[in-house]
């Protein structure tokens, strides 16, 4: 067959089709984010670190779509996103704050092939989060905890005080199993006796928690602009190859996410 | 097609005085949000030039002293992210892709198509007749002040009436093709043309 050939015969490529989500639970996991534990019926599965388009609907017909990372392990059969409430937002005040057990919305997805981790992948894995941003590396690292990889992880997040760490309980048990490491910082508060970094994150703290350049690790950085500038230029002045440097900007950034 | 299904309780914010530029699915911000997939490059004005290609074949280049001294275009567009974030009347100045090829001795584009190289290794793709007649420029100021390296400074493509990913960040060749090639985001799943209007966010819409 001829590339002609074979291009005419290539089928259209499927559309993604809008589904009904229902939301099963809702976990608080900070005053001001929530995880949404949903169900949607012909979910076709997805890859750490992509993400989902949500679709709201009001009585009046007024829709409203929104970018949410998926947090959930490829493997567990529960969808979750982690929607952090922004004062002007229009959506997360709704998905963060009012919505309850029972209610639905649309959703397509999985969007996003680039900012993607998957356990056949060889190397370290480096990540760093601020905020909410964590969302899509938590997807990540409880795919690597669900396949039982032994691949060494480190993760670097960035939060405004202790309340503000979310999936705190869960990091806590992660970074005692072997080959994890979960480092915080604090930039706003530290509770009495804290013993991580109480800092913005910069060049040093880069330097002190990832792996050296030679094992060439795989980093994902996510959170807000400045955080996920300073961090990848930080990054790539350490020496760390720009190929190996994902980037994704998450989280308020004036509100332009809400 | 069913109604889609109510979320209870959602109101939003309703649809504006705006609404008519607004394309569906899409939301008014007032800041600028950023969005790239790695680090932002170093700008590095000496060592920068901005080259035009038919197909493996070079057509033209210019240092950045050579660009700036081509005639300027200034704009004021809407701008649409994939990503849901609309921008109303933005400001830009730099050169129409129509003044290149004019530069350059070229009467049309030596290709259908074109697939913009960026600083990173980032591609995009585009009809190449979606570049003329003033629709494109490669964008060095915005707001009157020189791109910032974030926003893809120091010079961006400016396609307008696509999806803002078309706008490549850290443009540094356009090259012709006679055949439309698939670019960054393009292969990972985005569409291929991106009409806001359409809402060609995704492969297959």
């Amino acid at each position: 067959m001829t590339a002609i050939e074979l291009a005419v015969a290539a089928p259209a490529p499927k559309r993604l089709q809008w589904m009904t989500a229902t939301v099963r639970e809702v976990i608080e996991e900070t005053s001001r984010v929530r995880s949404l534990v949903i169900d949607v019926p012909g979910w076709s599965g997805h890859r750490a670190g992509q993400h989902v388009d949500v679709r709201l609907t009001g009585e009046d017909g007024y829709q409203a779509q929104r970018s949410y990372s998926i947090a959930s392990a490829p493997e567990t059969p529960d969808l979750v996103i982690t929607v952090e409430r922004i004062i002007e937002g229009e959506v997360s005040p709704y998905l963060a704050g009012e919505v309850r057990p029972g209610d639905r919305f649309e959703l397509r997805g999985p969007i996003g092939g680039y900012f993607v981790w998957t356990v056949p992948l060889d190397g370290h894995l480096f990540l760093v989060a601020g905020g909410s941003g964590i969302a899509p590396l938590m997807a990540m690292l409880r795919h690597r905890a669900a396949a039982n990889s032994d691949t060494p992880a480190t993760l670097l997040y960035s939060s405004r005080t202790a309340e503000d760490i979310i999936y705190r309980a869960e990091l806590e048990r992660l970074d005692w199993q072997v080959g994890t490491k979960v480092v915080h910082t604090l930039t706003r508060m530290q509770p009495a006796g804290w013993s991580g970094f109480s800092r913005r994150i910069d060049r040093a703290m880069l330097e002190a928690t990832c792996f050296p350049v030679v094992v060439r690790p795989r980093i994902f950085v996510c959170g807000p602009t400045p955080l996920v500038e300073v961090a990848a230029r930080a990054l790539r002045d350490i020496g760390h190859s720009q190929n190996l440097i994902k980037t994704e900007r998450f989280g308020p950034t004036g509100g332009s996410y809400g | 097609m069913s109604d889609p299904p109510v979320s209870r309780g959602f109101r939003g914010r309703g649809r504006g005085s705006q609404s008519a530029r607004i394309p569906p699915g899409q939301h008014l911000v007032s800041d600028f949000p950023i969005l790239s997939a790695g680090p932002t490059p170093e700008p590095d004005l000496a060592g920068w030039h901005f080259a035009l290609e038919d197909g493996q074949s070079p057509i033209s280049r210019w240092s950045w002293h050579e660009f700036e001294a081509l005639p300027q275009t200034e704009v004021t567009v809407d701008i649409h992210c994939v990503t849901t974030w609309s921008k109303l009347d933005t400001h830009w100045r730099g050169v129409s892709i129509d003044t290149l090829l004019e530069a350059a001795g070229l009467a049309e584009p030596p290709g259908t198509f074109v697939l913009a190289h960026c600083d990173g290794g980032y591609t995009t793709n585009l009809p190449s007749e979606d570049i003329l007649d003033g629709k494109a420029m490669i964008a060095t100021h915005f707001e009157d002040e020189p791109l910032d390296p974030e926003h893809g400074g120091p010079a961006r493509l400016l396609v307008p009436h696509l999806y803002f990913w078309k706008s490549a960040k850290w443009v540094r060749k356009l090259q012709f093709l006679d055949h439309d090639q698939r670019g960054f985001w393009e292969d990972l799943g985005y569409h291929s043309y991106g009409d806001p209007w359409r809402e060609q966010r995704y492969d297959g819409d």
